[in-house]
């Protein structure tokens, strides 16, 4: 099924498009990483398909009219929230506000899927420790659990393991993949690491300098702009 | 002590000490809720600039001779806060510079109007009043503990129902925005509410320490807490105390009641300051 279309859509900012003519299909179940270069638009084309910047041309349509625009995402790491008070319930739990409708307080339900999430994503154990005081692995998975709070079915990554170390990267994409693979979460991922992209994704969608284009792995690892290539 | 304690209960049994400590009690309770918010969203100086306008307001309604300045302070300054608040997105001159620009333009045009045209005898003395809170909060009517009682209702109901929403917009914008929540109207309210508490609380410290009120009691708290939750709650205890505190001691010492009370919250500060790194919060 078909979860996101965007037909022919161009983004940017004054007037300016830095991303033109842009088609392509997200299926449920997908792994489609964004790849490409630094300023090409990635995370531009992220915050339009949720709904935070307007397109200059075209259309993104989502086939759940229900949820509409409703996403979850995990934002690109940022220092801003490293004082915030606030435990990893409470992060986690402000994923439901956007479902809360005319309702002020969360239901008996919101708050199981909270902890599933918590669960699902094995923080439970920290779910009364200060946000502050995780690790960078630990703030991600906060992080993602808030997101899945807000939308069972799909997540938007932006560079999900930049700052984090060795280890956590592995952990943080195979959680991922296991979203992708057992929970049936369609992922979108932005990310610089073309080696994880060609090992968890199964669509590539590139942004850059040559015209973008939308294919398969197979057929981003065989084309000129994937970078063994242009190297050789 | 036993004497000071007499005196206190003698103190009480007058209506306007009644009033004070009735109007400073509620005035705490909404500054220090809202005064998290705004620490965490980085608006504090939005507070303190708003706080100028009500300044230069109330000069220009004490000069226009209204019966009820309140008529002119409350509108001019949430227009203010909205105006600032919109100006924060997208507009030309910077938001942290155009809100020091409307701040010290209107404490000059405040001053400015008041020495021209007033007709008081001590125009020196209505402005240090103004500024830094005088004797006015003793001289409350039983009108002016109503209006405030209601006003302090309203923005604790508020501050109870959109408290979910509040926390999210305030952790994380931009993800709020993506999963549907209103976060321009939110920012909105948090604005109009902000205003009027600096307005009510004008009466207590002055225009110049109102924004003392706001921030002192949720900085404090933000040194000990560890949940927004608690953070909340830990911040209207140490405003209320602090500010009971300063209204009794300002009366007994015979000290002006705003710096009395900012005191109040410097000194909570630095045990909340030393309490955080014994913790090691």
């Amino acid at each position: 099924m078909v979860q996101i279309k965007c037909n022919d859509v161009s983004l940017g900012y004054d007037g300016k498009n830095i991303v033109e003519h842009l088609d392509f299909e997200i299926e449920s179940g997908d792994f489609l990483c964004i790849v490409g270069d630094n300023g090409s638009g990635k995370t531009t084309l992220m915050k339009a398909l949720l709904g935070l910047k307007k397109v200059s041309s075209g259309s993104i349509d989502f086939a759940d009219r229900a949820t509409g625009r409703r996403l979850g995402y995990l934002p690109q790491q940022s220092e801003e929230r490293s004082e915030f008070p606030a435990t990893v319930e409470e992060v986690v739990l402000s994923g439901l506000v956007g479902s809360l409708g005319a309702k002020c307080f969360f239901s008996r339900s919101g708050r199981k899927t909270a902890r599933e999430n918590l669960y699902r994503l094995g923080i439970s154990d920290l779910a009364k420790k200060p946000f502050s005081k995780l690790s960078g692995g630990q703030r991600q998975r906060a992080l993602l659990a808030r997101a899945l709070c807000a939308v069972e079915d799909m997540i938007l990554l932006d560079e999900p393991v930049s700052g984090l170390d060795p280890a956590a990267t592995e952990d943080m994409y195979e959680l991922i993949c296991e979203l992708n693979k057992n929970h049936g979460v369609t992922v979108i991922m932005i990310t610089h690491d073309i080696d994880a992209a060609v090992r968890y994704a199964n669509k590539v969608l590139y942004i850059g300098k040559e015209p973008s284009f939308f294919t398969s792995v197979d057929e981003y690892v065989a084309s000129p702009v994937f970078p063994a290539r242009k190297e050789a | 002590m036993a004497d000071m304690f007499a005196k206190i209960v003698d103190y009480f049994s007058y209506d306007f000490v009644r009033y004070a400590m009735i109007v400073g009690i509620l005035v705490s309770v909404c500054a220090a809720l809202f005064g998290v918010i705004l620490v965490l969203k980085r608006f504090s100086f939005i507070g303190d600039g708003l706080s100028h306008v009500a300044f230069g307001a109330m000069a220009i309604a004490a000069v226009a001779g209204v019966s009820d300045k309140m008529v002119i302070i409350m509108p001019v300054t949430i227009l203010t806060a909205i105006l600032l608040l919109g100006a924060g997105k997208n507009a030309k001159v910077k938001g942290e510079s155009s809100v020091a620009m409307v701040s010290v333009g209107a404490m000059a045009l405040g001053y400015l109007v008041m020495s021209a045209f007033s007709s008081s005898s001590n125009v020196a003395g209505d402005v240090c009043g103004s500024l830094f809170g005088s004797f006015s909060i003793l001289t409350l009517t039983k009108a002016d503990m109503i209006l405030c009682i209601s006003i302090s209702a309203i923005v604790l109901v508020f501050f109870v129902l959109a408290y979910n929403r509040m926390f999210a917009v305030t952790f994380d914008e931009d993800f709020s925005k993506a999963t549907g929540v209103r976060a321009a109207l939110n920012n909105l309210v948090i604005a109009v509410i902000t205003a009027v508490i600096i307005v009510l609380a004008q009466r207590l410290v002055g225009s110049l320490l109102v924004s003392a009120l706001l921030i002192f009691p949720a900085l404090s708290a933000m040194r000990v807490a560890r949940s927004f939750r608690s953070t909340v709650i830990v911040s209207v205890i140490i405003s209320v105390a602090c500010s009971s505190f300063g209204i009794l001691a300002s009366i007994l010492l015979s000290t002006p009641v705003g710096p009395t009370v900012v005191c109040a919250d410097i000194i909570a500060f630095g045990i909340c300051f030393a309490a955080g790194k014994i913790l090691k919060r």
